[in-house]
């Protein structure tokens, strides 16, 4: 069995768990796709997380009977589906906590910008701002803890390591993530379709730009 | 303004618009929200308190969900330049035209030029201004409200602000004054039972019933915090993030509920005891700091 669970959220809501992230991704991709053929009445949201996926509606939602038939026969695909294309982000690797980075992980500077590079990620959820990608797939060299002390403010575009997770800050804003560089890509633009770069299941793979600091780049913002 | 002012003045009175005079608190512009991005990490926002938006607009003949003007606590003042009805629901207070005082919950005609003050919210938090035809900025991803989370949508409010008004569809409702419950004192809100409450001690959610929780100042658009006996958990790992609903209690680790609203994360890591039933959330978000309020348990 596959989704382990199916849990009603309140009068108007599912939330169905899984045993991994690799099978979030996949039921989420799953329910887009009978959303996108008008299967799914009702739904006005389909969240994934880390586990799960959040299925938000109104009262024409399907009842229990039909997720739990769902939960019958729903299997993740055997192999990954590779269509989509990979989305290359190129960073400068010159964040404030790449020392500090290096020296959680016992790694060299240079070995971390290769770990952090060497494969491809794959978007498991958003969430804490529009945007906002958390990214699996890291060696487990690269696990390590938020900062104890979150920074106020951190730059757009930095591309920073909490939890297991990579992501790539959207927009200015407090963050907790250990900043070990920066991209020039747009991770959030309101005019485009859809206005995030990452969307749920996208494949990506970061790329060294460079091993000189960003041209752009003044001294990164950092508060205490 | 460096631009011929004579210009800009005559545009602005040729189409409809209304001057914002004192914009209050915290004044931002809502309608229903906007689902259908929460993947992407964009909450829904939206009026906290949506049965008071759609009473308001329905009384000035719009669409219930058009987009009106939410303001916390101290009200606002505006000045249409174009003679439209309005209608003022949500958290009592003294509303007046042109000196005149005038009733919440009904259609309000207000000439152009004369001046609507909504006067400080008597009890409650938030009070809601429709005028026929709605307020007409850009929306943004088809919704019109400020998320005060993620800055998508107008910015709040300010002194100064002159709002374009939509085209009127329909004649004001013909309802003369709604009816309206007594104030509650001491709000009763039905808590459906269901997502992690097996992540908590048998005590600590039969005490989530039994006591009443004090509503917190550190509350807003994003959620109302709330200080009474602490959850115990019986689970202790960190919950793997996962998606959030409106009206989702999340407890953190100090054990303090937190009931979520319109402008809430769209993902979260502390686990949810319970959702606030959907009837009852204007409850939650017209519940002021120092309100005492009540759990009843649906499991």
């Amino acid at each position: 069995m596959t989704i382990h669970r199916v849990l009603p959220v309140g009068r108007t809501a599912i939330l169905l768990e899984v045993g991994s992230s690799d099978d979030a991704q996949a039921l989420y991709l799953h329910l887009e796709r009978l959303r996108a053929t008008g299967e799914l009445r009702g739904v006005l949201d389909l969240v994934p997380g880390a586990r799960t996926v959040l299925v938000d509606g109104d009262p024409e939602l399907p009842g229990l009977a039909w997720w739990d038939e769902l939960r019958r026969t729903w299997r993740p695909p055997p192999a990954r589906e590779l269509a989509t294309p990979v989305v290359e982000i190129p960073v400068w690797y010159d964040g404030p906590d790449l020392p500090e980075v290096a020296r959680l992980t016992g790694l060299s500077i240079p070995e971390v910008i290769a770990a952090h590079t060497s494969v491809e990620l794959r978007v498991a959820f958003c969430g804490f701002a529009p945007g906002f990608a958390y990214l699996t797939g890291l060696p487990d060299a690269l696990r390590v803890p938020r900062r104890d002390t979150p920074r106020t403010a951190v730059p757009a575009g930095s591309v920073a390591l909490a939890g297991g997770y990579t992501a790539v800050y959207p927009r200015r804003s407090p963050g907790g993530w250990r900043l070990i560089g920066r991209t020039a890509m747009r991770m959030w633009d309101p005019d485009r379709e859809p206005p995030a770069l990452l969307t749920p299941g996208t494949r990506v793979r970061f790329v060294p730009e460079s091993t000189e600091a960003h041209p752009e780049a003044g001294t990164p913002e950092v508060n205490p | 303004m460096t631009t011929d002012a004579h210009t800009t003045h005559t545009r602005e009175d040729e189409a409809a618009c209304v001057e914002v005079i004192q914009a209050g608190a915290l004044t931002t512009i809502q309608d229903a929200g906007r689902p259908g991005y929460a993947h992407l990490g964009v909450p829904r926002s939206g009026a906290a308190d949506l049965a008071s938006l759609r009473l308001a607009n329905r009384l000035v003949g719009n669409p219930a969900d058009t987009a009106a003007l939410e303001t916390t606590m101290l009200g606002m003042t505006v000045r249409p330049r174009t003679g439209r009805w309005w209608a003022v629901t949500g958290a009592p207070c003294q509303v007046r035209v042109a000196d005149r005082v005038v009733s919440c919950d009904q259609p309000i005609y207000v000439p152009a030029g004369a001046v609507l003050r909504v006067g400080p919210a008597v009890e409650g938090v938030r009070t809601y201004l429709a005028v026929s035809g709605g307020i007409a900025v850009p929306a943004v991803f088809g919704s019109r409200a400020t998320d005060t989370l993620s800055g998508i949508g107008p910015p709040p409010v300010r002194d100064g602000d002159v709002l374009p008004l939509g085209t009127a569809a329909a004649p004001p409702s013909t309802v003369d004054v709604v009816p309206r419950p007594a104030w509650p004192q001491r709000p009763q809100i039905r808590l459906r039972l269901c997502l992690r409450t097996d992540w908590f001690t048998a005590a600590s959610v039969a005490r989530l019933a039994a006591a009443s929780y004090q509503v917190t100042a550190h509350s807003d658009r994003v959620g109302v915090r709330l200080a009474g006996p602490a959850l115990e958990r019986t689970v202790h790992e960190e919950l793997p993030s996962e998606g959030m609903v409106l009206g989702a209690v999340q407890v953190p680790p100090d054990g303090q509920p937190v009931i979520l609203l319109a402008d809430h994360p769209t993902t979260g890591g502390y686990p949810v005891v319970g959702v606030v039933e959907p009837d009852d959330l204007w409850l939650v978000a017209q519940a002021r700091p120092g309100t005492e309020v009540q759990f009843r348990l649906i499991r």
